[in-house]
């Protein structure tokens, strides 16, 4: 066990935007906390809320999906549908227990590699506080 | 996992040799790189499995470098975080399923959007090499702000010289279409297959019947020109009718229906319709026309604005009459200027000191961090100019002097020689002297003396940095386009895809992609031009497979995916259910995450291939 807790963030970039954005901080050689783990889809709106829940179930600490800025959206509004769904989403996942900095979207375009990094950062922060997930300390228990 | 191999280029020809070899001698029948991003080489690879007699899409591209071996510091989190990437990637590629990519032709015909020296040259090659343009220009001239400059850096030719006679050319190519005055409205399709709704503003005159004779503008009722001319940043004026400047193209005059009588009160003289006579070309009834045009590929070479220099208080614009930006003073330089080439200040009086402040609007947290990079340059020559044409003191206030092109750092001490001044230091300060002599002093701590100068003189000319045009947003969202963080039109790769953007079949040209000189502008539209040739003469162009597909068995027919595509791609076929047109579909997969019964699938994007990158990357969570 390490001393302090590592969270595992699973992360679901759009192709377009915070995809690229990633790419970005790491021509830049910007340096962030090493615990999200970036699928690839070609837009947020791609992002099924079962993905989420797959993600959470095999023992994801957080999950986080970067989408482009509204109306930047590569196919015109994906990101708003995606936008929809995290929210209801959210609100199913608290009722499983799962807390709000669990589960993030982002808007992140092209040109904010720096941001992929303060978010990165920001949200392992925030989750380390945290700690596990209840659930997955019940299973240690167990 | 059949073979793992490491090798150091696994892009270089060695390298896929390697996977070619691996593919035969173990009969792979999925492969995984795990290398660079995707975005670079994802295509490199593919093809080298291709080669390997695999089907192209049994591959995966894993990225450890952008993603992971760049970014982190910590090496075992690192490598841990590598292995669960890859983990992930052998999981999927798994799943993965022969594609074919589809083809499409490509429409011969380009749109150039913006016809400033980039639109023109653009326009002009690609019309030279037989394909049809249609060059859309948003005010009534095309030229652009090369048309307002006087000489150009650093051979100090005339602007017009070498600028007229390309419009010209523009105007009677058989293969350019010219829209002037006019704009973009809507962009559809995709590469190869655009769709383009371009508005023509009124202007009021009719195209083919004016014959550019100018005698409207002399026969308006408007004895005096009256209106600020924009042409001339307002230093000039003009009348309710005219034409932006002698050289026009196209030679027909515009009439402004904010200024012109007839337009205000109904009860004109009309002198002009008078005086054109049978040619019959006025027509105060004209509407906007909506036409659309197709064509396979566009170049966006919009151009930029001219900073503000009001945003930077201090420097006294607007407020000190003797304060000009330096465009201004090109258009007073210009022998066709307001003043007819006399450097005068607007009372009239001959400057006898001259201070040119640079990086108004460049290198400043509080507005611009970039470089303009043009400025320095034609600070040196308008420095030259009013020295040739005044004999003033001329004095540059700088930060650094950049220099770097052909020829440039020759002509910055040939204009040293000349004995302009250069006083290494940030203009702080800019206040009226109290000698009475109508005089503004420029107070600057000069760094290489280290002391605080203050220098008195006549005219002040601010060198205004390059900006974003202000709508800059609203054009790249109607081209789909991206913008770097400061707002300038974003090219997919800034090394190995310069004027390429990310929506395919796109192309930047010119200061709409940042700021840049009129050499680099004319090399960068000729490179636009020849991206467009090649994707044209390619005669058709390969589009991912990553489109969606409805199971119709599967498919219940409650029809939530039909109002989420933003494409129209979707539509419901009683017997058929829900049926998605391949063309149209441009592969986002938002209908795939909204169907409840999981009856649409998209390829490259299956559920499966995501639950499984998923499950690989938490294997040991």
């Amino acid at each position: 066990m390490p001393e302090t807790f590592e969270p595992k963030i699973v992360a679901f970039f759009c192709n377009w935007c915070t995809y690229l954005a990633a790419d970005l901080a790491g021509t830049s050689r910007m340096k962030y906390a090493p615990n999200a783990r970036v699928v690839r889809v070609m837009c947020s709106g791609r992002v099924d809320p079962q993905f989420v829940l797959e993600a959470f179930a095999k023992g994801a600490d957080g999950v986080l999906i970067g989408g482009c800025h509204p109306g930047d959206c590569h196919y015109q509004e994906g990101n708003y549908k995606a936008l929809r769904r995290y929210e209801l989403l959210r609100r199913m996942l608290n009722q499983l227990g799962i807390e709000d900095q669990r589960f993030r979207l982002e808007w992140i375009s092209a040109a904010e590699g720096e941001r992929v990094k303060t978010v990165m950062n920001d949200m392992v922060e925030k989750l380390r506080a945290l700690g596990p997930r209840v659930a997955a300390k019940r299973r240690e228990v167990a | 996992m059949v073979v793992a191999r490491e090798y150091k280029y696994m892009c270089s020809d060695p390298g896929q040799e390697l996977i070619r070899q691996d593919i035969r001698d173990h009969q792979l029948d999925r492969v995984v790189v795990a290398a660079c991003s995707p975005h670079l080489h994802d295509r490199t690879f593919r093809e080298a499995v291709a080669r390997g007699g695999l089907n192209p899409y049994y591959f995966h591209m894993v990225n450890l470098r952008e993603h992971d071996s760049w970014v982190h510091t910590d090496k075992v989190a690192a490598t841990e975080k590598a292995m669960d990437l890859v983990r992930a990637g052998v999981r999927r590629v798994r799943w993965h399923v022969p594609l074919e990519r589809r083809q499409v032709a490509i429409h011969a015909d380009v749109l150039v959007v913006g016809g400033g020296i980039a639109g023109i040259d653009a326009a002009l090659t690609l019309a030279n090499a037989g394909k049809h343009v249609y060059l859309v220009e948003r005010e009534p001239t095309i030229g652009g702000h090369m048309a307002q400059f006087d000489k150009t850096f650093p051979t100090l030719d005339c602007a017009a010289c070498i600028l007229t006679p390309k419009m010209t050319a523009v105007r009677s190519h058989r293969n350019i279409t010219l829209w002037t005055y006019s704009e973009v409205r809507r962009v559809e399709g995709y590469v190869g297959n655009y769709s383009v709704t371009v508005c023509r503003k009124p202007r009021y005159v009719l195209e083919d019947a004016c014959v550019g004779c100018l005698e409207c503008i002399q026969a308006c009722v408007y004895k005096q020109a009256k209106v600020p001319d924009a042409f001339n940043l307002g230093l000039g004026k003009r009348k309710p009718v005219y034409i932006p400047f002698p050289q026009a193209v196209p030679q027909v005059v515009v009439i402004d229906p904010e200024t012109c009588i007839e337009f205000k009160s109904g009860k004109c003289k009309k002198t002009c319709v008078e005086v054109c006579a049978e040619r019959n070309a006025i027509d105060f009834h004209q509407k906007e026309e909506i036409g659309t045009i197709q064509v396979g590929t566009i170049v966006l070479a919009t151009g930029f604005e001219v900073f503000d220099a009001a945003r930077v208080p201090y420097y006294g614009y607007g407020l000190y009459p003797n304060v000009y930006t330096a465009l201004e003073v090109e258009r007073l330089v210009n022998a066709s200027g307001p003043t007819g080439g006399e450097v005068v200040l607007r009372d009239g009086r001959k400057p006898r000191a001259v201070g040119v402040v640079h990086c108004v609007g460049s290198r400043d947290a509080h507005t611009n961090r970039y470089c303009s990079r043009v400025c320095c340059m034609y600070s040196l020559k308008l420095a030259h100019l009013i020295k040739e044409k005044t004999g003033a003191e001329v004095y540059n206030f700088y930060i650094d002097v950049r220099a770097p092109g052909k020829a440039f750092e020759e002509f910055y001490n040939r204009v040293a020689e000349e004995g302009v001044y250069f006083i290494r230091g940030k203009v702080a300060d800019l206040y009226p002297a109290d000698n009475g002599d109508g005089q503004l002093v420029l107070q600057a701590e000069d760094t290489l003396l280290g002391m605080i100068r203050k220098i008195p003189v006549d005219m002040v000319v601010l060198s205004t940095g390059l900006e974003p045009r202000a709508d800059a947003g609203e054009v790249r969202r109607l081209f789909n386009i991206g913008c770097s963080s400061d707002g300038f039109f974003l090219e997919r790769h800034p090394k190995l895809a310069p004027v390429q953007t990310f929506a395919e079949g796109i192309f930047v040209a010119g200061c709409c992609q940042g700021p840049k000189d009129i050499p680099d502008t004319v090399a960068q539209s000729g490179a636009a031009a020849a991206q467009a040739l090649a994707l044209i003469d390619a005669g058709v162009v390969e589009l991912e497979p990553n489109t969606a597909h409805v199971m119709e068995d599967a498919c219940s027919g409650c029809k939530t995916c039909v109002p989420l595509c933003p494409y129209s791609a979707i539509s419901f076929v009683e017997e058929k259910r829900a049926e998605i047109n391949e063309v149209l579909c441009k592969g986002c997969g938002t209908c795939v995450a909204a169907c409840p019964s999981g009856s649409i699938r998209q390829n490259l994007f299956e559920d499966e291939e995501i639950f499984e990158e998923v499950d690989g990357l938490l294997a040991y969570a």
